[in-house]
This record gives structure tokens, C-alpha cells and sequence, in this order.
């Protein structure tokens, strides 16, 4: 069964890495690829990929003749996807313990950042393109 | 293409072999589908006949032999299908089957008038590059998707609309006249450097380097160059591939994070390459003719020469970039042309032309203009300027090495400032 594991940060969450010292960016940066590194060697790996900063995000809608109106103006607290993995695992369990590794990144200081990561299994069925 | 069972002289051999065999089918067929198909599966036959009963005298020959003969049936068989449909619809067939060719003409310059065909201006860049990499690289489909991080559904397609096109458009395949000539080629430089930049810096995803891509591009870069030697531009190219390519060793740290010129370890620099490409940028400049590519190869000669970053010929570079500036308006070039002043003349004048570049819409929003004013910043002595500005920077990237460098450059900085 497939699982999307979805790192989620506020919108300025791109900018707090600048006041990180560079050992712990670097420490952040060397789990990342050893996770992506153990999810390839395990062959649970399905996809995964880091999006721009939150800052740059548009929100866009087709206007009354259909041409796109982007807004950039966003509530507050809203939260925005940093980044996701899709995982092909046995079992819902093993996606939280996924999950929950991913959320141990070692933040500012080597300590676990803790961030929120929301898990969603992914539908099965015949791909609607087919 | 499966040549698993063969050894690599005899798998080389087939890759340079593949589009001169593709060349000469085109030659006679219009199908631009049909005959890949046709050289895959001569391919495919050698690939299986040829270690059991040995590479033959005229392995070319063979290959086109094959492929000419699957193409006459292909085209038998449309004729056939056709005429079962006309005599229901009362049509007319439309295809005339050629004579079998027993001894095909051979035409060096087959490869050549392949990739003038792939590399059409009225192709895509995208487009383009794609059916460049599967009819004259030879590269699967698979090979092609997995380099540019698409499904490969989406890659054949892309591939298969592009041959679409050609089919369409007529384009004729035969050498252009001369005075198209040069337009033409400049069309297959510029998709030759884009595979090569696609594989230096990758435009997107985690790792800085597709080393494939650049390869690749060197590869057919150097095919080019073996059917125009004397063409100043097309040296220049290889020139430039070769001496850019030559520090990819040194390009990035142990996270995968840029590293930049000044800090890069030379000694993991490839000397044969650098050795190549400077022979080849002397006989480019010696031809007299001064085209952009040229420039750009001589830039990169003086920064491969230097043996530290401190014995970098600043003032030359910068004259380089002087002439280049008045050749093309890339505002890239600008802002190359601003960091060699600041070499030359100090920080200041170079964030001084920097403020030129701020009404460019070419470079509004770009990562380039901002990081570049932050290391200008932080050598004039305003780091926290320039933690703003790295920071700024890193946020714009979408190159993930690219972000590492300059998130860690500002985290550096903050160190010294405040320890």
C-alpha cells in the first residue's frame, strides 16, 4: 500500500534555516539523503521531491473567461507542503514509522526539529489516464 | 537498445553507428518513425548475431542493409494494408514501394544532416533535445525520461509529438544550402549546450550533476567537431564542455552542496580534459573568428590555468567578458561581467553595475542577481547585508544544491559576525 508522507512548515519556514549554524544545516541536509538513501535500499522508495519556498507559492484560479488569476495573498497560519515522499510499505504502521523518523531531522542544535508530517494513503485502482 | 551480450568496442561501435544508419534510411524513407523502428531492430539483430558469428568486414554497411530491408517491408506492408482498404473505400494507395537498394550510398555527413533534422527551429528546445538524445545519442527512452526526472510515458510522447513534427513540416532530409547552413548548426550548438548544462546543472531536483546528460553532450559534441574541424564555433563548443566539465570532481561537498571556483580543490581537477580543451580554444582563436562560444571557452581556459584562485587573470577575464557583453544582450553575461569588475576593480564597482541590471525583466525574480549582490556585499564588508541576501537567494533557487551553498554561506557568515 502507498502512503504520501507530507512535510508541512509555516510560510516563512524556508527562512528560519538562515539563523541555523552550518554544522546543523549540514547535519538537516545529510539525514535527508541517508533517509532517501535507506528508502531506495529498502525498495519502498516511490517518489519524492522538495518544493520551492512558500514564499514564491501562488494560488490560482481561471476568472470568468477562463484566464488565471493568481492571488498571492494567504491567511497567517496557513501551512504549506515543504516537500513529500510517496512510500510503498507493508503496512499502515510502518508508514507512521516512517513518518516519524522523518520528523526526527535533527534541527538547530542536532535535536530532533520535530516537524509535522501528515501521512495520506494513496487510492489504488487503474490510473485514469490509462 | 539490449546489447548486454556485447563487449563494449562492439557496443560503442553501434552507438556511433546508430545514426548514420538512421541517416541513410531517412534518406530514403519519409517515416521518420518507421525507420527508427527499422534501426532499432537492426540493432537488435547485431546485437545478437554479432557475438556469435563475429563483427562483420563493413559493420555500417550491414547495419543499413538490415534496416533498408525491415524499412521495404514495413512499406510493403502499409501498401498492402492500404490496398485491402481501398478496394473497400475506393481509394487510391498512397505509398510507393522503392527499389531495394543493393549497395546503399554512404554519406558521412549523414550525422550531421540527422541532427540538423532533430534540432529544427521549428522544434521545441524541449522537443529537441529529447528526439536529439534518441536518434543521435541513442539513448533509450527510458535513459532519456529518468535523466530529465519524467515518467517515461510522458518522454515517449514527447519524443513521438516531435517526430509528429518533422513528419509535418516537410523538412527535408538532405543537407541544408549554405546560406541556411549556418543557421541551422547554431540551432544543434544550442541544443547541444543545453543537454550539456541539463547535465552540469541539473535545472532541478537533488543532485547538482546528471553526469549521463554531460557525457552525452561531449560525446556528440565531438562527433560534430570530427565532421567540422574547422568551424571555430563547433571547436569552441568542445572547447568549452570539455574545460567546464573538466572541474566537476571539484564542484560539490560532502552533502552534495556547490562548491564555488575560488574554494574548489584544483588538484581534483581532470588535467587530460583541461589539456584538450585548451589546445582546442587556441585553434579556435587562431581561426580568427570570434563567436560566443569561443569567448566563453577562453574565460573558462584562464580560470582552468590558474593553479590557485588568487593567480586568476582577473584583468583578461574581464576584457573577455567586455567583448562578449557587446556580442549578446544575456543579461547573464552582465552579471558575469559585474563579478569580473569587482575582481578587477573592488566590490563596490561591481555592485555598482549591479544597480544597471535591477531594470532587466530578464533577471527579475531570478536567484542569480541577488546571490550574486550578496557575495559582493560580503567582500565589501556588509555581512549583514549579506545574510539577507543569501538568505533572499536561497529561497528563490529551485536548485537544491544550489539552496545548500547559500544557506550555508550565510550560516558561515553569521559565525564570523557574531561567534
Amino acid at each position: 500500500m502507498k502512503y504520501m508522507l507530507m512535510m508541512n512548515c509555516p510560510r516563512d519556514g524556508y527562512d528560519q534555516f538562515t539563523s541555523w549554524p552550518k554544522k546543523d544545516i549540514e547535519a538537516h541536509i545529510a539525514f535527508m539523503i541517508s533517509f532517501s538513501k535507506k528508502l531506495h535500499g529498502s525498495g519502498e522508495w516511490v517518489d519524492g521531491q522538495g518544493l520551492d519556498a512558500p514564499t514564491q507559492a501562488k494560488i490560482v484560479r481561471a476568472g470568468k473567461d477562463g484566464k488565471p488569476i493568481t492571488d498571492g495573498v494567504f491567511p497567517e497560519s496557513k501551512e504549506y507542503l515543504a516537500g513529500y515522499w510517496i512510500v510503498d510499505v507493508e503496512s499502515p504502521q510502518r508508514a507512521y514509522e516512517l513518518a516519524a523518523e522523518a520528523s526526527a531531522a535533527p534541527g538547530p542544535g542536532g535535536a530532533p526539529f520535530n516537524m509535522a508530517i501528515e501521512v495520506r494513503q494513496v487510492m489504488s485502482g487503474p490510473p485514469e489516464t490509462a | 537498445m539490449t546489447v548486454a551480450s556485447l563487449d563494449r568496442r562492439a557496443e560503442q561501435l553501434l552507438r556511433d553507428l546508430a545514426p548514420q544508419v538512421l541517416g541513410a534510411t531517412l534518406r530514403r524513407f519519409r517515416d521518420f518513425a518507421a525507420c527508427e523502428d527499422a534501426v532499432q531492430e537492426a540493432l537488435i539483430a547485431a546485437a545478437t548475431q554479432w557475438p556469435r558469428d563475429g563483427i562483420p568486414d563493413n559493420p555500417r554497411g550491414w547495419l543499413i542493409q538490415v534496416a533498408l530491408r525491415r524499412m521495404t517491408d514495413h512499406v510493403r506492408g502499409e501498401i498492402a494494408r492500404r490496398t485491402r482498404e481501398a478496394v473497400a473505400v475506393e481509394d487510391v494507395p498512397l505509398v510507393v514501394a522503392p527499389a531495394v537498394y543493393a549497395e546503399p550510398g554512404i554519406d558521412p555527413d549523414d550525422t550531421l544532416v540527422l541532427l540538423f533534422m532533430c534540432c529544427h527551429p521549428a522544434l521545441s528546445s524541449a522537443s529537441a533535445i529529447a528526439l536529439t538524445l534518441r536518434a543521435v545519442g541513442g539513448l533509450t527512452t527510458a535513459e532519456i525520461a529518468k535523466s530529465f526526472l519524467v515518467p517515461e510515458a510522458t518522454m515517449a510522447q514527447r519524443i513521438s509529438r516531435a517526430k509528429q513534427s518533422i513528419e509535418s513540416s516537410r523538412v527535408p532530409f538532405s543537407m541544408p544550402d549554405a546560406a541556411e547552413r549556418a543557421q541551422r548548426l547554431s540551432s544543434v550548438l544550442h541544443v547541444l549546450y543545453l543537454i550539456f548544462n541539463e547535465g552540469y546543472v541539473s535545472s532541478s531536483g537533488p543532485s547538482l550533476h546528471r553526469t549521463d546528460l554531460s557525457s552525452e553532450a561531449i560525446r556528440l559534441m565531438r562527433a560534430v567537431h570530427a565532421l567540422l574541424p574547422a568551424d571555430a564555433q563547433v571547436t569552441g563548443l568542445l572547447a568549452l564542455m570539455l574545460l567546464t566539465d573538466a572541474r566537476r570532481a571539484a564542484r560539490t561537498g560532502p552533502v552534495g552542496e556547490l562548491i564555488p571556483l575560488d574554494e574548489q580543490d584544483r588538484t581534483l581537477w581532470d588535467r587530460q580534459a583541461i589539456a584538450e580543451g585548451l589546445a582546442l580554444v587556441d585553434a579556435a582563436l587562431s581561426s580568427g573568428s570570434i563567436g560566443e562560444y569561443q569567448l566563453q571557452a577562453a574565460i573558462a581556459a584562464l580560470h582552468d590555468e590558474a593553479p590557485r584562485a588568487a593567480d586568476t587573470d582577473w584583468p583578461q577575464i574581464l576584457a573577455l567578458y567586455g567583448v562578449l557583453q557587446r556580442m549578446s544582450d544575456n543579461p547573464v553575461v552582465a552579471l558575469n561581467h559585474a563579478i569580473a569588475t569587482a575582481m578587477v576593480d573592488g566590490p563596490r564597482a561591481g555592485l555598482a553595475l549591479l544597480e544597471a541590471l535591477d531594470k532587466d525583466e530578464r533577471l527579475a525574480g531570478s536567484h542569480r542577481l541577488v546571490a550574486v549582490r550578496a557575495h559582493l556585499l560580503e567582500r565589501a564588508g556588509e555581512p549583514q547585508a549579506a545574510i539577507a541576501l543569501y538568505g533572499a537567494a536561497a529561497a528563490r533557487t529551485t536548485s537544491i544544491p544550489e539552496r545548500n551553498y547559500l544557506l550555508m554561506r550565510a550560516a558561515r557568515l553569521s559565525e564570523k559576525v557574531d561567534p
